[in-house]
């Protein structure tokens, strides 16, 4: 299934683009099986998503945790601890 | 009622006449944050952001009397001395006005999708999050909901 994942503000330097839509299996069609499967392509993805302390996921413009279940055409934006105001 | 996510500027006065226009009104209360030295950009998830202030604001109003509001948000280039933030609170009394207004800006620091990036001198850096911006936030947890305080 297909999913489309967003990066922001450092996570999107790293990786070099904002958006990206990605096949994942059924197996994976949680955030935390999204996580794994983007940290499985190694290199900056392994290296943005390992400590997910400093990570912030939201699923359809909402907070979500690891074992938020995934859905065809969702949008999964992961960035750091937000600093505005 | 307003809530804006915006690279223009925005004028208090004129947003603190916009919300003042109850009858009822007896208290406007308002926040403006302001860039100190360094020059920043704002990054914000287009959508999300607008959707979360909304959801800090519809809480307080659960807890306080608020009977209009605005609360502007810029993003882009910001220059030292450009404002950034601005959250303006109508209520009958001055107790909810202010309650309301510090809750919506410490809210906003934790929960609302802004990543500023500093541009120093020697380059350019994320700002980390602060753990002293996650207290500010978590102190309101202690209190009983929904909160309304007392009105001399």
């Amino acid at each position: 299934m297909k999913v489309k994942v967003l990066l922001f503000a450092n996570l999107r330097e790293r990786i070099g683009q904002s958006v990206e839509v990605v096949d994942i299996p059924d197996s994976a069609s949680t955030v935390a099986g999204l996580r794994i499967h983007l940290m499985q392509r190694g290199g900056a993805w392994q290296e943005i998503l390992s400590d997910m302390k400093v990570v912030r996921v939201a699923v359809n413009h909402d907070m979500a945790a690891a074992n938020a279940p995934l859905n065809p055409g969702d949008e999964v934006a992961f960035f750091p601890p937000v600093t505005g105001g | 009622m307003k809530v804006s996510v915006q690279s223009d500027d925005f004028d208090l006065s004129t947003e603190v006449i916009d919300i003042s226009m109850n009858t009822r009104t007896g208290a406007v209360a308002s926040f403006v944050g302001v860039v100190r030295d360094i020059p920043m950009t704002l990054e914000h998830y287009p959508g999300m952001t607008e959707n979360a202030i909304k959801k800090i604001v519809e809480e307080a109003r659960t807890r306080w009397q608020v009977l209009d509001y605005a609360v502007i948000h810029r993003y882009g280039d910001l220059q030292p001395g450009d404002q950034i933030v601005l959250v303006a609170i109508a209520s009958s009394h001055r107790a909810d006005a202010f309650a309301a207004c510090q809750f919506i800006m410490d809210y906003l620091k934790t929960q609302a999708p802004f990543w500023k990036k500093e541009h120093h001198p020697e380059g350019a850096r994320w700002v980390n999050a602060l753990e002293a911006d996650d207290e500010a936030a978590a102190r309101w947890k202690s209190l009983k909901q929904p909160q309304r305080l007392v009105q001399k």
